[in-house]
């Protein structure tokens, strides 16, 4: 029942294009999302939120940005070094945050993101400031392809990257690491006490999900081709919270629905509302109260399995 | 050097003060609910707002001029009496207890809210509206000229430092507040009323953000954006003293100040990034700030 769900949302995913093109950069920019999406959500697992963490979905876009400019021109190469550095922005970053808990946690990733973004929107030498960076077409898989036909060749490889890098974090939450990260969460001290270093297990999730939102603004910056200081501002970081929370937390796949549900709805909502934010805010305190697994505990329950 | 320090140091100060006002609403709403307000920044903005709409149309009317001081309070207690007890109890209360991933979602969702509520109220051009400053002029000292405006918020924030300080103290409410604060369910068991403390508590943390935002409009006017901009500032000020804490925040104020004069002196390029810095190295040491204490920890 589950597979057959699946397999029906990919190939509904993979055709929607053809049936309605202008949905394609919605949806590329929509999995983008997802992805730091997902490496908020694992963090959520542990019981850690994180204010900030939009910081590692524009390093990874900015790293590509510089790799371009000096003359790195191959998708996988810049899709690998984007992810790269931020997943060694979120080891460094880690290393002292794994330390605090709760809102210390959370307030700390909010200054680390608000010194990126003062950084980034002021050094108008090296990043280009407000004005942001343009991040040139690169060939995909030593191909040079006309942007149409990287944007489609972007958008597949990362419903290929949802699939194969969705698969490999739910092995990592399903093996005995994921779920000491879930064991922080209800009992950090009982955990210590069993012999299990919380900080070391902290550490890679950290590391992990810094890695996940470096995927997200790799795939963003090279489908939007324009990259802005914005992408590291607290509120892009308090979104990406909102999407997992609505997606859902109990899964991989909860961050991906969420996002692309609400990519695909905001879409629609602006040509009808201007009032987009508040009906989103009044969803996501709805959620909060009356759905707290989310958008992907709901589809469990219907299909009959426990959320 | 000192020549362009002090009225620099006047100038930092003086924005200091204005994010003392907000920093001091959140610290206060959250030592007394123990929610950390992610909306709180959007209270600032609505205040500007406000102020800016009622000097406006002061202005336009042809009253006197002298009248636009009183509507910058007047603006705050509307914002104030407007959202305080709705908010808190329609919204706030659900949230009382839950972990802070509940808590900070909720006051983002209500961010999001306000955000739009005030973009369809006030559109999204700024407004300006500088008749008190320009009522009190400028001082002149050595040289050097002083906007007396400036003076003023500084002098206004050390009032309300004071004030809430003999408000907790000296008052039957504020030791009702100071009460509930030390413990929350012994305090309900003696017969306090715990929910008018929390609508009071929150409604005079929204209050003084909003007169923040009230009191920056002669000198900033209100923009689009302001909240979330406001709200990270306050954030870091309420962070680097030590969260519930009023003095400490009042000092974060003066070192975020002074530290952002500092920064336009040596490097100005960095003069945004100077209060988050702060706020970094002095959480990196002392996690619960320059005043907090460590709590201790629970099994």
């Amino acid at each position: 029942m589950r597979a057959a769900l699946f397999l029906i949302a990919l190939a509904a995913l993979a055709l929607a294009p053809v049936a309605a093109p202008w949905l394609q950069f919605v949806l590329t920019l929509a999995i983008a999302k997802g992805f730091a999406a997902l490496g908020v959500a694992v963090l959520l697992r542990g019981g850690l939120i994180s204010i900030g963490h939009a910081m590692f979905y524009a390093v990874s876009a900015y790293a590509i940005a510089f790799l371009a400019r000096a003359g790195v021109n191959e998708f996988v190469l810049l899709l690998l070094l984007g992810t790269l550095a931020s997943a060694v922005a979120g080891l460094l970053v880690g290393t002292f945050l794994v330390r605090y808990r709760a809102i210390f946690f959370a307030m700390l990733n909010l200054a680390m993101s608000m010194v990126l973004y003062a950084l980034i929107s002021k050094l108008y030498g090296i990043t280009g400031g407000t004005d942001g960076m343009r991040v040139a077409v690169p060939s995909f898989f030593g191909i040079t392809l006309d942007k149409p036909r990287f944007d489609t060749a972007l958008y597949y490889a990362g419903i290929v990257l949802m699939v194969g890098v969705g698969y490999g974090v739910q092995r990592y939450l399903a093996s005995p690491l994921g779920h000491a990260l879930s064991a922080v969460h209800t009992n950090e001290l009982r955990l210590e006490y069993l012999g299990v270093p919380v900080r070391v297990v902290l550490l890679i999730a950290y590391t992990v999900s810094a890695a996940l939102a470096g995927i997200g603004g790799a795939i963003a910056a090279m489908a939007i081709g324009h990259i802005l200081p914005e992408f590291a501002f607290w509120t892009a970081s308090g979104h990406l919270v909102l999407v997992a929370v609505l997606g859902g937390i109990g899964g991989v796949a909860g961050p991906f629905i969420g996002s692309l549900f609400l990519e695909v709805l905001h879409t629609v909502a602006v040509g009808v509302t201007d009032a987009w934010n508040l009906i989103i805010g009044v969803a996501l305190i709805g959620v909060i109260f009356f759905l707290p697994s989310g958008l992907y505990g709901l589809l469990r329950r219907r299909s009959g399995e426990p959320a | 050097m000192l020549d362009t320090l002090i009225p620099l140091a006047v100038d930092g100060l003086a924005s200091a003060a204005l994010i003392f006002f907000v920093a001091v609403g959140l610290t206060l709403v959250f030592s007394v609910l123990r929610v950390l307000n992610v909306a709180h920044g959007s209270f600032y903005s609505i205040g500007a707002y406000v102020a800016a709409s009622i000097g406006l149309w002061i202005a336009g009317a042809g009253l006197n001029p002298w009248l636009s001081f009183p509507a910058l309070i007047l603006s705050a207690a509307i914002v104030a009496a407007l959202f305080g007890p709705l908010v808190e109890r329609c919204l706030m209360r659900w949230t009382y207890g839950k972990s802070e991933a509940i808590q900070i979602l909720v006051t983002f969702g209500l961010f999001l809210i306000l955000e739009d509520l005030q973009r369809i109220v006030f559109g999204v051009s700024s407004l300006a509206e500088d008749t008190p400053m320009q009522l009190l002029g400028s001082t002149q000292i050595g040289g050097v000229v002083y906007l007396n405006y400036q003076l003023l918020l500084i002098a206004l924030a050390a009032i309300v430092v004071i004030g809430l300080r003999v408000l907790l103290t000296k008052t039957r409410i504020g030791r009702l507040v100071t009460a509930v604060v030390a413990d929350r369910e012994m305090a309900q068991s003696i017969g306090i009323n715990t929910n008018r403390v929390f609508i009071l508590s929150f409604s005079l943390g929204v209050f003084l953000a909003a007169l923040g935002g009230a009191l920056a409009t002669p000198t900033a006017g209100a923009a689009p954006g302001l909240g979330a901009e406001t709200m990270v500032l306050a954030f870091a000020v309420a962070a680097i003293g030590g969260l519930g804490q009023i003095e400490g925040a009042a000092l974060a104020a003066i070192i975020v100040g002074l530290a952002r004069v500092l920064a336009i002196y040596f490097a100005p390029s960095l003069d945004a990034v100077a209060p988050y810095i702060v706020m970094l190295v002095v959480l990196l040491i002392r996690p619960y700030g320059l005043f907090g204490q460590a709590a201790t920890r629970r099994i």
